[in-house]
């Protein structure tokens, strides 16, 4: 099954024609600058916004179908909405805000009141009112609220933007939990890298009402012509697996599609699936053919860990003297950014194999562990 | 003058009791009413909404005695309205206790409104779109969102429009005479007592329960209003 939306709406000014499919389940992040239309698809898919004409299918459901004459009220949607602003009801206590969705459900529930409170971390909030709470309390409430209504599909509306940084580390860790735990289709706006190098599966880019692009984080993320690989902090998404442990070097061996990466030990049995991200101005790169390198690597006289052979797909210039390189490696794609002069000493240009040296410090674990 | 404090005389308690009965009533029925006409101000636009607007504000600006007059002009046994419930009903509205309850009912009724309104009005209307994303349907946010959000306004609203309808004198008069025990309230009670020669000590007396009374509203509406907003978490008290 995937989830479908595709919306059209014209705004006093702002066009926003936006069409997408995104696999279930699985975490979908809008991603785009502030205005681009990113709220309005949230709008248009929980029926808060009557669109121009709109089509939304989750878990099969078709919740909205204009062309047809389908246009499902929020109220009977069964989507779970979690908002910028928590918008918790002042007049109830934690617990009562919690049940709100929940005894308006007539589905079985697939998640229940206790399991909520246990994996968002709230028990010793039940009894409180919601204007005692701070900003990371208020949305982990709001977000047990969201997922109590049993949706068919959690949209969640940059639910980490009024929080500062320690508060979003504070919650990230319960969004990572969640998405292991549910098995539902998730479309989660943010402007954030951090969050969507976190958290996507799948990544909808979206430029001023339009669709950029689509597809696979590992893919949107590295890819050199899309905005995201020109910001400063640009990082390339890894899935990988735990091949094997070797305590005594402190080392954690990976499988990343056949490259063998070396990663600090980690406390997780062999087979779990684990994300990592690489920026990419921490990666190196060298010709396949660099004299000596394979020798030097032998002896051990470098300390990177990491070596790994790959193919140039595309080059992209970016500000401040940089050039993107994105590479085909391993289960996916690395990206690299170098100098200009780097480019035309290595001669890098599009088919040209290359070794990429990523240190092991550098292959960061999100919140995954 | 000098000023007798004494206990009230039988009659006089009755016009005490009889105009907290009234302003009960009036307020009691007008309430509900009241707070539909102020969703529909607050929530709705519609053709005809200036002149709803108006209608229900007209009281507040009438001089009383017309409001009393047209009551009487509607509600009398041969007006529209009057002829139809005695033709019906057997009712009798004129010169009875429910005459001075719908005669206060009409005067406070922008009152309360005005108030509703206003807290209608400053409600976040994210909060119900936040209960539409969790299933429930108008009504069901209307009573589970809307009105406690409001309810500080409709307390005050309700408290007011008491106190105010205590002390209603002109359109009362008109609508449903100066008849001790059946629709004397403590300003008419004043008012007869004034036009008796040696009535001022009556009078006084009667002005001091007033007084008090009108106090005890406005002191309740301030600490209701404040004890709701706490537990709301709005306001300076926190």
């Amino acid at each position: 099954m995937s989830l479908e939306v595709a919306l059209r709406h014209r705004f006093p000014g702002v066009a926003i024609d936006i069409a997408f499919t995104a696999p279930e389940p699985g975490i979908t992040v809008l991603f785009g600058p502030s205005g681009s239309g990113k709220s309005t698809v949230i709008a248009a898919a929980a029926g808060l916004l009557h669109a121009d004409s709109s089509r939304v299918v989750a878990g099969g459901a078709v919740l909205a179908d204009t062309a047809r004459g389908l246009f499902l009220p929020p109220e009977k949607r069964g989507v779970g909405l979690v908002f910028q602003d928590a918008r918790l009801f002042p007049h109830m206590r934690v617990a009562a805000n919690l049940r709100y969705g929940l005894r308006r459900t007539r589905a079985a529930p697939r998640i229940g009141f206790e399991e909520v409170v246990e994996l968002l971390g709230i028990r010793d909030l039940l009894e409180r009112r919601p204007h005692t709470l701070s900003g990371g309390e208020r949305q982990r409430v709001a977000i047990g609220r969201a997922l109590l209504r049993q949706p068919r599909l959690l949209l969640m509306d940059e639910p980490l933007a009024s929080l500062d940084a320690a508060r979003k580390a504070e919650i990230l860790p319960y969004l990572v939990r969640l998405k292991r735990r549910l098995d539902l289709p998730v479309l989660y706006v943010t402007h954030s890298l951090d969050e969507l190098l976190e958290l996507a599966d799948h990544v909808v880019l979206i430029e001023s009402g339009r669709l950029r692009a689509a597809g696979p984080v590992a893919e949107i993320a590295a890819r050199a012509d899309l905005p995201l690989a020109a910001r400063d902090d640009a990082s390339a998404v890894l899935a990988a697996q735990v091949a094997g442990h070797e305590p005594e070097r402190r080392l954690t061996r990976l499988d990343w599609g056949g490259v063998t990466l070396w990663v600090p030990l980690l406390a997780a049995e062999p087979g779990r699936a684990v994300r990592l991200k690489v920026a990419a101005r921490e990666v190196i790169l060298a010709r396949a053919d660099a004299p000596g390198l394979a020798d030097a690597l032998l002896a051990g006289a470098l300390s990177v860990h990491n070596v790994v052979p790959g193919r140039v797909l595309a080059l992209a210039e970016a500000a401040r003297q940089a050039v993107l390189v994105e590479l085909a490696a391993g289960a996916g794609r690395l990206l690299a950014r170098v100098t200009p002069d780097a480019v035309a000493r290595l001669g890098l240009a599009p088919g040209v194999a290359v070794l990429a040296l990523v240190k092991s410090m550098s292959l960061e674990m999100p919140h995954e562990a | 003058m000098p000023f007798p404090l004494r206990a009230l005389a039988p009659e006089e308690w009755q016009a005490v009791r009889l105009t907290l009965a009234v302003a009960l009533r009036a307020v009691g029925c007008g309430l509900p009413l009241a707070i539909v006409v102020a969703w529909v101000l607050a929530r709705k636009r519609f053709p005809g909404h200036a002149v709803l607007n108006a209608v229900v504000h007209l009281p507040l600006v009438l001089p009383p005695v017309v409001t009393g007059w047209l009551l009487l002009v509607v509600f009398g046994v041969r007006g529209p309205v009057g002829s139809l419930l005695l033709e019906w009903f057997g009712i009798r509205l004129v010169f009875t206790t429910t005459a001075a309850a719908l005669a206060c009912g009409v005067m406070v009724f922008p009152v309360m409104v005005r108030a509703i309104r206003l807290s209608l009005e400053a409600g976040d209307p994210g909060l119900e779109e936040a209960a539409r994303t969790l299933g429930a349907g108008p009504l069901d946010r209307l009573f589970t969102v809307t009105l406690p959000l409001a309810s500080p306004g409709i307390l005050v609203g309700a408290i007011v429009a008491y106190a105010t309808s205590l002390g209603e004198f002109g359109a009362v008069i008109t609508f449903a005479a100066n008849i001790p025990g059946q629709t004397q309230t403590l300003p008419l009670a004043i008012y007869a007592a004034l036009q008796v020669p040696g009535g001022e000590e009556q009078a006084a007396m009667l002005s001091l329960v007033s007084l008090a009374l009108a106090l005890v509203g406005l002191l309740a509406s301030e600490w209701a209003s404040r004890r709701l907003d706490r537990l709301l978490g709005r306001g300076t008290a926190r």
